[in-house]
């Protein structure tokens, strides 16, 4: 598997059974490895995702999003250091976007989080978003399966900047917090669907500018209106993360809410939820590739297409016709 | 998915002239590959844990305060240390004399590039350093 995927001068090619046996010991060059090799897809990630399964769950996911340049780093930053100041280890995926027209991405999370890239019981990982469009990459959720499975007490996702849709963290953490800026708009923007809808808690960054007040309570005043869960209120706090100020807080609601969680069965329910999606995806990811794979063999695409140019069939038709073909085949 | 090719872009020092750093940077990027910007003020250590956590296949270090015998020797012997000795491709610029470019060639340092440079000069050779096409070659 390894020797296929690294097949590169530069890289020493690493068989599954060593890198498995590094990544349990500890060793940060294997984790660094086992990520790229379930970024990219590489063959056999699967497999090597199911060897390290029943090392999961242990792993609590907090999700950071927000506008572009409204904080979310620096607080991951913050939050990550309070975190490693209580003894828990720490794995942090910072997602930057993917250009859509060179295929190139410039990632820069790292930059806000330089005190901790020495630091023992950090990781942090940039990733880019590879032609995904919900705020993460396609591959974040299996990466967080890796940092669990490798032991990380606490795991940080700080998704793309976003504006208003852009919702995929909501599916892969247990808490999604919401960072603001004082200017992110008025009670009417938070009455809007999308990003308000899937926070837990609110943060209010930069609260040092005009504003944030004002902000603060009217975000207030429109949550008090009614939400999805009456029995959670939903926190709005102020922070400056630059210098520090508020993150204590903010992690004290991060933990509130995850009691929260735990004490109404929320978590297992939403734990259950999330395992729905996620297997129905992989089944049929893993479906649409084999067929796809199928049809492209036996050249069926090519004479459908070709019958439909002549005139003798329709896109609509034709998929009945390749539907038909497919049927009983081993997939 | 294809596999892209990963780069940190770092400066090491005091020296806050990250231009040159920003150029390569945005260069690489627009040439397709992932570069990771972890700009100023960076030790060797933060430079090689960053490279292992973000599994890179190049370190580029951007330096211009005359301090390159030390940091480029400090950068190959912690790669070494961390067992990453040789995977990672580390390349340079920056004003350095023919007879320190010689000593960091003899190091390890795949090659530093000097001023005029132009960036496509840099993207080819970490295509050919790295391999072209390898995207291709690793779908299933």
């Amino acid at each position: 598997m390894a020797s296929n995927t690294e097949a590169m001068r530069f890289r020493r090619p690493w068989s599954e059974q060593e890198l498995l046996e590094q990544f349990i010991k500890g060793k940060t060059l294997a984790l660094a490895r086992v990520i790229s090799l379930v970024e990219n897809e590489a063959p056999g990630y699967r497999q090597l995702l199911s060897s390290l399964y029943h090392r999961t769950g242990k792993a609590k996911k907090i999700g950071i999003t927000g506008s572009t340049g409204a904080g979310k780093s620096t607080i991951v930053d913050e939050l990550a250091k309070l975190l490693v100041g209580r003894q828990q280890t720490v794995g942090i995926i910072a997602v930057d976007p993917t250009s859509p027209f060179t295929g190139g991405a410039l990632l820069g999370d790292r930059i806000r989080m330089q005190d901790l890239g020495l630091h023992k019981d950090v990781f942090i990982r940039s990733m880019a978003s590879r032609g995904s469009l919900g705020g993460l990459a396609r591959a974040t959720r299996e990466v967080s399966v890796v940092l669990d499975a490798f032991g990380k007490d606490f795991i940080l996702i700080e998704s793309v900047g976003v504006g208003q849709v852009a919702l995929d963290i909501a599916e892969v953490v247990d808490t999604t917090v919401v960072v603001l800026v004082p200017e992110s708009g008025d009670s009417i923007q938070a009455m809007k669907a999308g990003l308000m809808e899937i926070a837990d808690i609110f943060v209010i960054n930069k609260a040092d500018r005009d504003g944030a007040d004002r902000m603060a309570v009217e975000l207030q005043a429109v949550l008090d209106l009614g939400r999805r869960n009456n029995d959670w209120d939903y926190p709005v706090l102020k922070t400056e993360a630059r210098h520090g100020h508020g993150v204590d807080l903010l992690l004290e609601h991060i933990d509130r809410q995850r009691d929260y969680l735990v004490r109404t069965g929320y978590l297992k329910k939403r734990k259950e939820e999330l395992l729905r999606a996620e297997v129905r995806q992989l089944f049929s990811e893993t479906v649409r590739e084999k067929m796809e794979r199928r049809l492209a063999g036996e050249g069926s695409l090519d004479e459908v297409i070709a019958d439909i140019l002549e005139g003798k069939l329709n896109p609509y038709l034709a998929v009945d016709q390749l539907l038909e073909r497919v049927k009983g085949a081993e997939i | 998915m294809e596999r892209k090719i990963r780069v940190l872009i770092a400066k090491p020092g005091l020296d806050g002239h990250d231009r040159g750093a920003k150029i390569v940077a945005g260069a690489l990027r627009d040439a397709g590959m992932e570069v990771i910007y972890v700009g100023l003020r960076q030790t060797p250590e933060m430079i090689v844990e960053s490279a292992i956590q973000e599994d890179v296949d190049v370190i580029g270090i951007s330096i211009l305060s005359g301090a390159h015998n030390t940091i480029f020797s400090r950068v190959m012997s912690l790669l070494k240390d961390q067992g990453a000795e040789g995977q990672i491709l580390v390349c340079g610029g920056g004003i350095i004399p023919q007879e320190d470019r010689e000593k960091l060639l003899a190091m390890g340092v795949s090659r530093m590039f000097g001023p005029g440079t132009a960036t496509s000069e840099i993207v080819e050779f970490i295509r050919q350093s790295i391999g072209e096409g390898m995207g291709e070659a690793q779908e299933t």
